[in-house]
């Protein structure tokens, strides 16, 4: 996550780290977007393509009995399916056919609203040319040098592929008793030392001491105190700082 | 304020818009979760920004995002009302369009009928011409399928209506299959476009001269006449606006190539809406006006002549009046 919170908001927010993409809403907040890369995209698409290739085999087996008439539904299908499979699931179903829903993707436009008609509809017939010469080359290669990873039928339609995220368990601070800091914590060090805490079940307890030693310096805590007592005090002033429940 | 009281005193706020999103998710149509909604939202925007601005922990902000973003996502729907825009589209914004990017148009159709002519020509004063385009076994078919012995044999009884069907599906495919390509491939920088306009009218040229050369013409003309006002019309457009977008490219003004590009995709994707339409007339007069064997041939050139002069006029006069009617 990009500190975006501790710079003035006139000043120009600095690049981030991430591939992540901070979208500015008439509402004064930023969208935080995460464009998806090259694999999950192919992958979305080979699901898809199977479930295209199933539909269309089932449709043949069972249009083939009635005859012309069923062969041309059949074909209809076929175009359908063909050119409008992908189209009609993003705009109707909230930018998602069923491979970007497996994959957890979605499309949306560039201010990251959700997608239209004629947005999805020039991705998708753009696609024949990110399919050339061969296996996608073309749409790889754009893919792969552009920083939000669009395919040319992306980059002409204005879209974007992005992660829908997950919602998030919220962690519980550690029982201790909350502390007031003994120094005054920038609102960045605030964050940190929070984080810090609330993460730490991910942490082994030996490297969770070892982070917590590093502190007891600028954290004007006695030089001698053994680091399980320095992790506690650790969380006692993110307590602190969250407040108490 | 602490960040445990904040999250108490709105907790109960952000489970109701959570609740209420889902419910709006679901459905597409009106429902009361819409009401309020914007207020709402706003709050949420402005509870993330605070939460943002006070520096709580990130597992406090980052569901906020998630909830702003779904928000966001319901707000800014581009919804609009689509049948009349359709009607609008038809009547006047179509021909309109194609009047105000008519340099392309021109282009395209220059090459298009160009080359088609110019091959058909050809191909009826020197014969053999035609296999340095078309395969022998192409040839072979395209012959079988309009020679006049075979259809007065096989044709006698009039075609089945599941044969329409069948030859409905089958147009729509291919010929739209043939728009498409013809317009994505001009994001090559228009090399694409140029190509496919150019490759199609050979191909279609030195078929129409071969038949009639052999002397099939007489089942071939009465029978492409009607269809091909709206066919060939199609294809030389959606010609026009792959050309757009490698134009956009080529020559992007003032703008960034990428911004141009977009800005030249958004002209064309209603120029292809268009196409689209074109071809869905064509495939239907193909399959059921066409393929009828019982109207005398001189009908059937009265008829295509009209309709020729239809998609003309059409294409001219359209929408020229300041209020379209809407």
């Amino acid at each position: 996550m990009s500190p975006s919170h501790a710079w003035p908001s006139n000043a120009a927010q600095p690049a981030p780290l991430d591939t992540r993409v901070r979208m500015e809403t008439p509402e004064g907040i930023d969208l935080v977007l995460r464009p998806a890369g090259l694999l999950s995209r192919s992958l979305a698409f080979a699901i898809d393509l199977l479930i295209r290739g199933a539909l269309l085999v089932a449709l043949f087996y069972l249009l083939h009995a009635f005859g012309e008439f069923g062969t041309g539904i059949f074909v209809l299908a076929l175009f359908l399916i063909n050119w409008w499979y992908m189209v009609l699931f993003e705009v109707l179903h909230q930018g998602r056919t069923p491979g970007k829903q497996l994959l957890g993707l979605r499309v949306v436009h560039d201010d990251g609203t959700p997608v239209g008609w004629s947005a999805s509809l020039l991705r998708n017939l753009l696609r024949f040319v990110d399919m050339l010469p061969f296996g996608y080359s073309v749409g790889a290669f754009a893919c792969l040098q552009h920083p939000f990873f669009k395919r040319l039928g992306d980059l002409a339609a204005g879209t974007l592929v992005i992660y829908r995220d997950a919602p998030t368990a919220r962690p519980v601070l550690p029982q201790v008793p909350a502390i007031v800091a003994p120094v005054v914590l920038t609102l960045e060090e605030q964050r940190a030392v929070l984080s810090f805490a609330e993460r730490q079940d991910s942490l082994s307890a030996a490297r969770a001491q070892e982070l917590a030693g590093i502190l007891i310096a600028p954290l004007q805590m006695p030089a001698n105190m053994p680091p399980e007592q320095a992790l506690s005090q650790l969380n006692g002033i993110a307590r602190g700082l969250a407040g108490s429940a | 304020m602490k960040q445990r009281q904040f999250e108490q005193r709105h907790d109960d706020e952000w489970q109701r818009f959570a609740e209420r999103l889902v419910v709006l998710e679901r459905s597409r149509g009106k429902n009361d979760a819409g009401t309020g909604f914007a207020e709402d939202y706003r709050r949420i925007c402005q509870h993330l920004a605070l939460a943002q601005e006070r520096g709580y922990s990130s597992y406090l902000i980052e569901p906020l995002q998630q909830l702003a973003m779904r928000g966001h996502q319901q707000l800014y729907r581009h919804r609009s009302q689509f049948a009349a825009q359709l009607l609008s589209f038809v009547l006047a914004d179509f021909p309109r369009l194609v009047r105000t990017e008519w340099r392309l148009v021109a282009l395209a159709c220059l090459l298009f009928f160009g080359s088609l002519i110019v091959m058909g020509l050809l191909v009826y004063a020197y014969p053999d011409l035609i296999y340095s385009v078309v395969s022998p076994a192409q040839v072979g078919e395209m012959e079988s399928m309009y020679d006049p012995a075979a259809r007065r044999i096989g044709q006698a009884a009039e075609r089945a209506s599941s044969t329409d069907w069948l030859m409905f599906g089958y147009y729509i495919m291919h010929n739209i299959g043939i728009a498409f390509q013809t317009f994505a491939s001009g994001l090559l920088f228009g090399l694409g476009s140029l190509f496919f306009l150019f490759f199609n009218g050979l191909m279609i040229g030195a078929v129409a001269g071969h038949l009639t050369d052999v002397g099939f013409g007489e089942t071939f003309w009465p029978f492409v006449v009607g269809h091909g006002a709206f066919e060939l019309t199609a294809i030389a457009l959606a010609g026009a606006a792959g050309l757009k977008l490698g134009w956009a490219l080529l020559a992007p003004g003032s703008l960034r190539r990428g911004e141009a590009l977009r800005v030249a995709a958004r002209t064309s994707v209603r120029l292809i809406g268009g196409v689209m339409l074109f071809l869905l007339i064509a495939a239907f007069i193909e399959a059921y006006w066409s393929s009828m064997t019982w109207p005398h041939a001189t009908t059937k050139y009265l008829v295509g002549a009209a309709l020729w002069a239809l998609v003309a006029a059409y294409l001219i006069f359209a929408g020229r009046t300041a209020h379209a009617p809407d």
